[in-house]
């Protein structure tokens, strides 16, 4: 019974529809499996400007950027790419920038690379220390109403916000397909 | 206190920023935390510059969602040599989404002056407008005279980019002129003065 490989997933188009919802301009990533099908539908979409960083601490800067032009912007990444965004996620405390985060962890349910284990772990209490609010899904159903949720309490509480989405609802990466 | 070093090849920072600021018409402006922060406080304080405190390594990524927020808006990211370092990947990411409308202008003085001028890579041939032309940016020049200056200046109002500039500056450490240091109220006064009193009820 397993799904076509390259199916979107129902909650990858629905918070496709919900950044479109909440008239969010600016999507920026660095690229990755768990989100793969939703940088898809951005890049496709010319409302959205789709912009691929380097590392993702340049998607905090971008989002100071564009909060001060008037777009909102999100950020999708994974759960060790929160580690590289520690210092300039001072910007948006400092500034009370609106910034919600969409996160794929790695390094927790059924992890097979030993090195993911340690930035995974961490990232929950990194963006809490460093004033980012910070939700969890487990469950494929808590996905979107968590992330809507947290966009909402970003633009209208001007702060970070950050959904970060479990491993086991992602699948974990094996090496072996 | 060292005197104002006397090196004919290089220009003098203060004279280099007013003169890119000059006229500045509907310029937006990011400066990077430290020295030009102060050059363009010198230059005099304005609602639509945001100066930086922090965030060292992400002024031209400030510009890039800037100037993709606003593609009408002449945006100038005036940073150093050692913010521009730390940042370098957002060359390239900036050389992908190509915005016409933004303008990188180093003031390379080749050392980290707020933490006692020790040298930074330039100092050592690190070409960073050949890195900005190699991440695909559409202009790229290093202008070494204040008519070099000036026509620069030309060229950030007239959108032709995205455009980089690396200007060799002497090592001066001048007199401190701070901007405001409160970042909620540098944010609310920029976007009140781009985009009006709306600008406070976007949720």
């Amino acid at each position: 019974m397993a799904k076509p490989k390259n199916a979107i997933p129902a909650w990858s188009l629905e918070l496709h529809q919900l950044l479109k919802q909440q008239q969010v301009r600016q999507v920026s990533f660095v690229p990755d499996a768990g989100h793969a099908s939703l940088i898809r539908l951005c890049e496709a979409d010319s409302d959205l400007r789709a912009v691929r960083l380097t590392t993702e601490e340049e998607g905090v800067a971008l989002a100071v950027g564009a909060w001060l032009g008037g777009d909102k912007s999100v950020l999708l990444m994974q759960s060790s790419g929160v580690g590289n965004c520690i210092n300039m996620l001072s910007m948006l405390s400092v500034c009370q920038v609106p910034l919600p985060m969409l996160v794929t962890m790695r390094g927790d349910w059924a992890e097979f690379n030993p090195w993911q284990v340690p930035m995974g772990r961490a990232s929950q209490a990194v963006l809490e220390e460093m004033g980012v609010l910070v939700t969890r899904a487990d469950r494929e159903e808590d996905i979107v109403p968590l992330a809507e949720g947290a966009l909402r309490m970003a633009y209208n509480t001007l702060r970070p916000a950050a959904v970060l989405i479990g491993q086991r609802l992602l699948g974990a990466k094996t090496f072996e397909d | 206190m060292a005197a104002k070093s006397k090196d004919p090849e290089k220009m003098d920072r203060r004279e280099v920023v007013a003169t890119l600021l000059a006229d500045r018409g509907d310029l937006l402006v990011v400066a990077g935390l430290g020295a030009p922060a102060w050059d363009a406080t010198h230059a005099g304080d304005h609602a639509l510059n945001f100066p930086l405190w922090g965030g060292m390594g992400g002024a031209a990524a400030i510009g890039l969602g800037l100037a993709l927020a606003q593609p009408k808006r002449p945006v100038l990211v005036l940073t150093g040599d050692g913010e521009m370092l730390m940042g370098l990947g957002s060359l390239a990411t900036i050389g992908v989404q190509r915005p016409r409308n933004l303008s990188i202008v180093v003031l390379d003085n080749e050392h980290y002056g707020e933490t006692g001028m020790q040298a930074s890579h330039t100092r050592f041939g690190v070409d960073l407008a050949a890195a900005a032309k190699a991440c695909g940016f559409a202009f790229t020049s290093m202008p070494a005279t204040l008519a070099q200056v000036k026509k620069l200046r030309v060229d950030v109002h007239k959108a032709g980019g995205p455009l980089f500039a690396q200007i060799k500056i002497l090592p001066d450490k001048l007199p401190l002129v701070l901007p405001p240091r409160d970042g909620a109220q540098l944010k609310n006064r920029f976007r009140e003065a781009l985009l009006g009193k709306d600008a406070h009820f976007q949720r």
